[in-house]
């Protein structure tokens, strides 16, 4: 009992840190941001970290929790900031600012949450590669009907068309909302940091949650062993989708933020190289390591920007940067080498003890 | 008759698919890994070629060979530097990573070198198109040479590795890498060797592709590589075969899914098709039933 | 424990790449300051910024524009400035992204940045102008052809918007009565071509002319262009209307003469650029009309200097229309400047009021035509219609 105390502790101890750690550089950023002495880059970079801390989180519940590969993350995205942007130039002024952001943050997590739900069902019967390529095939597919869909607005209400805004057939006083490969203009600037750090801290507190929770047991079991886990009668496919559409929702939640910083939105954004460069972030910061996802978001967004005083060779760097990375943190013979270097600095540091202690 | 011509258009363009996914599925059959710089590597080709034939003036054949011998060098070279290492990584996801890197890397520096601008692909096939039913049926010279192609190297592969000793190794590898280090098959060779002639295989699938579809730039290979991947999956990925039956069928379904639904949504077709074959049969087409050990 | 050592690791390559970082941003900064503290405080240099492109599957596109720009910088700086003040030139990278080409907005403020060249791609510059409306920073896109591009007082465009090359098109190919019977392919998943397509769909209706097939085709499937040529055979089409870039055109060409469908090809200023392509066979481009208001083979002084000094400035490279709106677009900064009389000294937004008004009262003699501007941002100059005759651009 006292064991599982102590056990409890160290969980709920490595949990505040990662809270902590979002804390803290919230406050150093407030402080930068308020005292002026932040550039205008940096201050720009605050809400896209957000954006992707948030879809590595998410991504990681699927990738590292449940043990499942997704490679159409992005998809979840389009449609959580599709249906928000939508919601939130629809309504218009008609509401304050503040109460229709949060109504748009609900929308698109829940749409996108539905359209987890949807594709998980039939997904997740499948393994491995193969479960990837289809979420792959799923986030195409929704990157090209968004590329056909118009969608106008007039007193009639909506009205819909997939091959060209004309055929929407609108009264004069109708607005375009979603127009084709366009996509949406205009979406109001709702997104702040204190906003997005906010909402890092609800995803970080469902996600934890979640994985100290019976449920998250039950999902991590499935992954270790699967046919164990079925034999003690868990039920697989609950658990899987409930990993998998919980982790669309917040993805979703990441297009919203997305979605209200930037005044345009096309779906040329949530490709298969956006999904590729989030599973790059849950990689890269540990699988399964939540903190760990939050620390490679920040450092993978920064990181071209920062190189931009190397103009053209910026991005060729930013490739070198990568698999340096990727050969330091994953390398086994990086790692031993990096316990030795440890071990060493220990031993010394013991052999000085000593010594003081003589 | 549109719809036999129709049907060329696919198999000619999935021909193309065909023979990239022979040197993907080749690579992932062996190394069990995605490796997403193959695509790059058959951009490096048909630059390879072009350079050569443009800037140096060497006859075609030659060139294919010599960018051959350069896709050859790069492809074990990323191998030992960037995929090696992770071999024996916690999570197989990390090589993953690292490829992708490695496709960045080869993009810009083809960016670099090569510039942004698209160039025109030198036709180096110079054979007469096959002019059918009175001139309503045309196949042109490089879909027969790609088609021929990619039989040739199927079957080419499939004797490689059923019949001959490295092959065999290979095979061995792919079973159970520890088992055959056990057995005395030297498993770094093996999976070097894989990566040299699926990047051999690069090569010519550049060639064939730039011939077909005559433009390069530096992001030539990225998007038919996803396609190529999707069609090794769509055939069952490991499988040569499969790979072969999954990137023809991969174009027909394109092109029809073009010809008689909408182009306007054209992906989504293929994608949805790629979907609903996977559900009926997890494994894809030719992939191999894993029983699951309790 | 293993996963701290992770995050041990983790941190470790955090700073690491932190230090390497702040060695360039330092470095970076050096050379930023001291020339904004010698140009900033005494006024010595104009500052114009440029965004666009230089990587990634559009970089064809920003690296024109950049080459465009710096050529017309440094021939305005050879001549004495503007009133004899010299330019400073600074070019950002945007991956043809909206949230990429915000960054690299702020990057050009963060390096004091008093006009902005951009950005070349319709999407990243309804972001980026909703960011310099806020600071009231002059915008004057070359290439960006959506309406919505410049809809606030401070943006203007070099090029033509979407609608514009639509309309255009249809009405000259139904006054010149070149057909009755069009096809189109068009790119459903790039706004400029669609936004072309749509207004000429409308337009077309107007001219009596009948849309037999109109064909799409998507970024990620833009290799196999036959079914939609096929489709346009087949719906007896004379005319086959691309409002498309060059690189595809040049394909469509290629497989068009494959399955042997002969048949007039019209397209916009997109098209501009195929006979540059490197090794591409121009007896396919044959009769090919365009609309455009730039073509490198024109006659007229402007054009022929400002290519000749291109291909000694790049390499022999011919270039295409997004470089001429650059280099265009850097004249109309300097004319409008000019006659505003703004110095250097002044800040973005004070240049931003000036600049304002004159934009709208110069005319510009430049490569792309005589452009005037209207007060909300739209060029007003005349598309040439030429054709490609012997390999080269005839005017018609």
């Amino acid at each position: 009992m006292k064991k599982n105390l102590m056990k409890m502790n160290k969980i709920t101890k490595n949990n505040l840190i990662t809270y902590g750690i979002v804390v803290v550089a919230f406050i150093i950023m407030q402080i930068l941001v308020t005292s002026g002495n932040i550039s205008s880059l940096l201050q720009g970079l605050l809400v896209p970290l957000c954006v992707y801390a948030i879809a590595a989180i998410s991504l990681n519940l699927v990738v590292g929790i449940s043990g499942e590969l997704s490679l159409g993350h992005a998809g979840f995205m389009c449609v959580g900031a599709y249906a928000s942007a939508f919601f939130s130039k629809a309504v218009g002024e008609g509401m304050p600012g503040m109460v229709r952001f949060i109504l748009a943050i609900l929308v698109g997590a829940l749409v996108a949450g539905i359209f987890g739900i949807v594709i998980g069902i039939p997904v997740l019967r499948l393994r491995g590669d193969y479960l990837a390529i289809v979420t792959l095939a799923f986030g195409e597919i929704i990157k090209n009907l968004m590329n056909v869909l118009y969608i106008g607005m007039d007193s009639n209400g909506l009205h819909f068309s997939v091959s060209d805004a004309a055929s929407l057939n609108m009264e004069a006083d109708g607005t375009v909302i979603i127009n084709g490969a366009l996509g949406i203009t205009g979406t109001p600037k709702d997104s702040t940091f204190t906003i997005g750090v906010i909402l890092i801290l609800i995803t970080l507190f469902i996600v934890l949650n979640l994985i100290h929770s019976r449920s998250g047991r039950a999902i991590m079991s499935i992954r270790d062993n699967r046919i164990a886990a079925e034999s003690v009668g868990i039920n697989i496919t609950k658990y899987k989708l409930m990993a998998f559409s919980i982790s669309a929702a917040l993805a979703g939640v990441a297009g919203v933020l997305y979605a209200h910083n930037l005044s345009t939105l096309t779906v040329k954004k949530f490709d298969y190289n956006t999904s590729i460069l989030i599973l790059v972030f849950v990689v890269l910061g540990g699988i399964g390591s939540i903190r760990g996802s939050i620390i490679a978001a920040v450092i993978l967004t920064a990181l071209p920007e920062m190189l931009r005083g190397l103009s053209d060779y910026r991005m060729l760097i930013y490739a070198i940067v990568l698999i340096a990375m990727m050969l330091f943190n994953w390398a086994p013979s990086a790692i031993n080498w990096r316990e030795r270097v440890k071990a060493k600095f220990k031993g010394k540091k013991q052999k000085t003890d000593k010594k003081e202690a003589a | 008759m549109s719809f036999i011509s129709y049907l060329i258009n696919g198999i000619s363009l999935g021909s193309v698919y065909a023979i990239i996914a022979l040197g993907y599925t080749m690579v992932y059959g062996i190394a069990k890994m995605l490796n997403f710089a193959h695509g790059d590597v058959i951009m490096i080709g048909a630059y390879v070629v072009l350079t050569m034939m443009t800037g140096a003036g060497v006859n075609p054949l030659l060139a294919v060979l010599i960018s051959m011998a350069a896709c050859t060098i790069l492809g074990m070279t990323i191998e030992k530097i960037a995929y090696k290492p992770l071999r024996n990584a916690a999570s197989p996801l990390a090589v993953l990573i690292t490829a992708i890197g490695v496709s960045y890397l080869l993009q810009n520096i083809a960016l670099l070198v090569f510039g942004a601008s698209a160039k025109s692909f030198t036709n180096i096939v110079n054979i007469p198109a096959l002019t059918l039913a009175g001139g309503k049926l045309i196949i042109t010279g490089t879909t027969i040479v790609t088609i021929f192609a990619c039989i040739i190297i199927m079957l080419g592969l499939t004797l490689f590795v059923n019949k001959t000793k490295p092959g065999q190794a290979m095979q061995a590898v792919s079973e159970d890498r520890g088992a055959a280090q056990l057995m005395g098959i030297n498993v770094n060779g093996t999976i070097s060797l894989t990566f040299a002639i699926g990047s051999a295989l690069a090569a010519i699938a550049g060639v064939l592709l730039c011939s077909a579809y005559p433009t390069l730039t530096p992001y030539t290979g990225a998007m038919p590589g996803i396609k190529a991947f999707v069609a090794a999956v769509f055939g069952g990925i490991g499988s040569i075969p499969g790979a072969m039956v999954g990137g023809i069928l991969l174009g027909i379904i394109e092109i029809m899914g073009k010809a008689y639904i909408s182009s306007q949504v054209a992906d989504a077709i293929v994608f949805a098709v790629l979907i609903v074959v996977l559900l009926v049969k997890p494994t894809g087409l030719f992939g191999k039933n894993i029983q699951e050990k309790v | 424990m293993k996963n701290m050592k992770k995050f041990v690791g983790l941190a470790l390559t955090a700073t690491l790449a932190a230090a390497s970082l702040a060695g360039c941003g330092s470095k970076n900064n050096d050379t930023s300051t001291g020339s904004s503290a010698s140009s900033a405080a005494d006024g010595t240099v104009y500052k114009i910024g440029g965004i666009g492109p230089v990587t990634g599957a559009a970089a064809a596109y920003g690296d024109a524009v950049e080459k465009g720009a710096k050529l017309a910088v440094e021939e305005i700086n050879a001549a004495g400035g503007i009133n004899g003040t010299p330019i400073e030139f600074k070019f950002e990278d945007d991956e043809h992204d909206a949230e990429k080409s915000v960054n690299a907005y702020n990057t050009l403020k963060d390096w004091g940045m008093q006009m902005l060249l951009g950005t070349v791609t319709s999407a990243p510059c309804i972001a980026v102008n909703a960011e310099a409306s806020n600071d009231n920073m002059f915008l004057l896109s070359p290439s960006g052809t959506a309406l919505e591009c410049i809809s606030t007082p401070n943006a203007f465009r070099v090029c033509f918007s979407d609608p514009a090359q639509g309309t255009k098109s249809a009405e000259y190919i139904g006054q010149n009565k070149l057909a009755t019977k069009v096809a189109a392919i068009y790119d459903s998943s790039d706004p400029y071509s669609s936004g072309i397509y749509e207004s000429f769909a409308a337009e077309a209706a107007n001219q009596g002319l009948e849309i037999v097939a109109s064909e799409a085709f998507t970024a990620d499937s833009k290799a196999d262009f036959k079914v939609q040529l096929q489709k346009a055979k087949d719906g007896g089409a004379e005319l086959v209307f691309l409002p498309i870039y060059y690189q595809e055109t040049a394909l469509i060409l290629k497989q068009a003469a494959d399955i042997g469908f002969d048949t007039q090809f019209f397209g916009c200023d997109g098209l501009d650029g195929i006979l540059g392509v490197e090794n591409f066979d121009t007896t396919l481009a044959e009769g090919v009309m365009l609309l455009t208001p730039f073509a490198a083979d024109a006659e007229d002084e402007a054009t022929q200097h400002f290519v000749k000094a291109y291909a000694e400035a790049y390499n022999n490279e011919t270039p295409i229309q997004f470089a001429a709106d650059a280099y265009d677009g850097i004249y109309a900064i300097k004319d409008a400047a000019e006659k505003a009389g703004i110095t250097a000294d002044m800040n973005a937004s004070d240049i931003c009021d000036a600049l304002k008004v004159s934009m709208t009262e110069i005319t510009l003699n430049g490569v792309t035509g005589t452009i005037s501007w209207t007060e909300d941002g739209e060029p007003s100059k005349e598309p040439k219609a030429v054709v490609i005759q012997n390999g080269a651009y005839t005017a018609m």
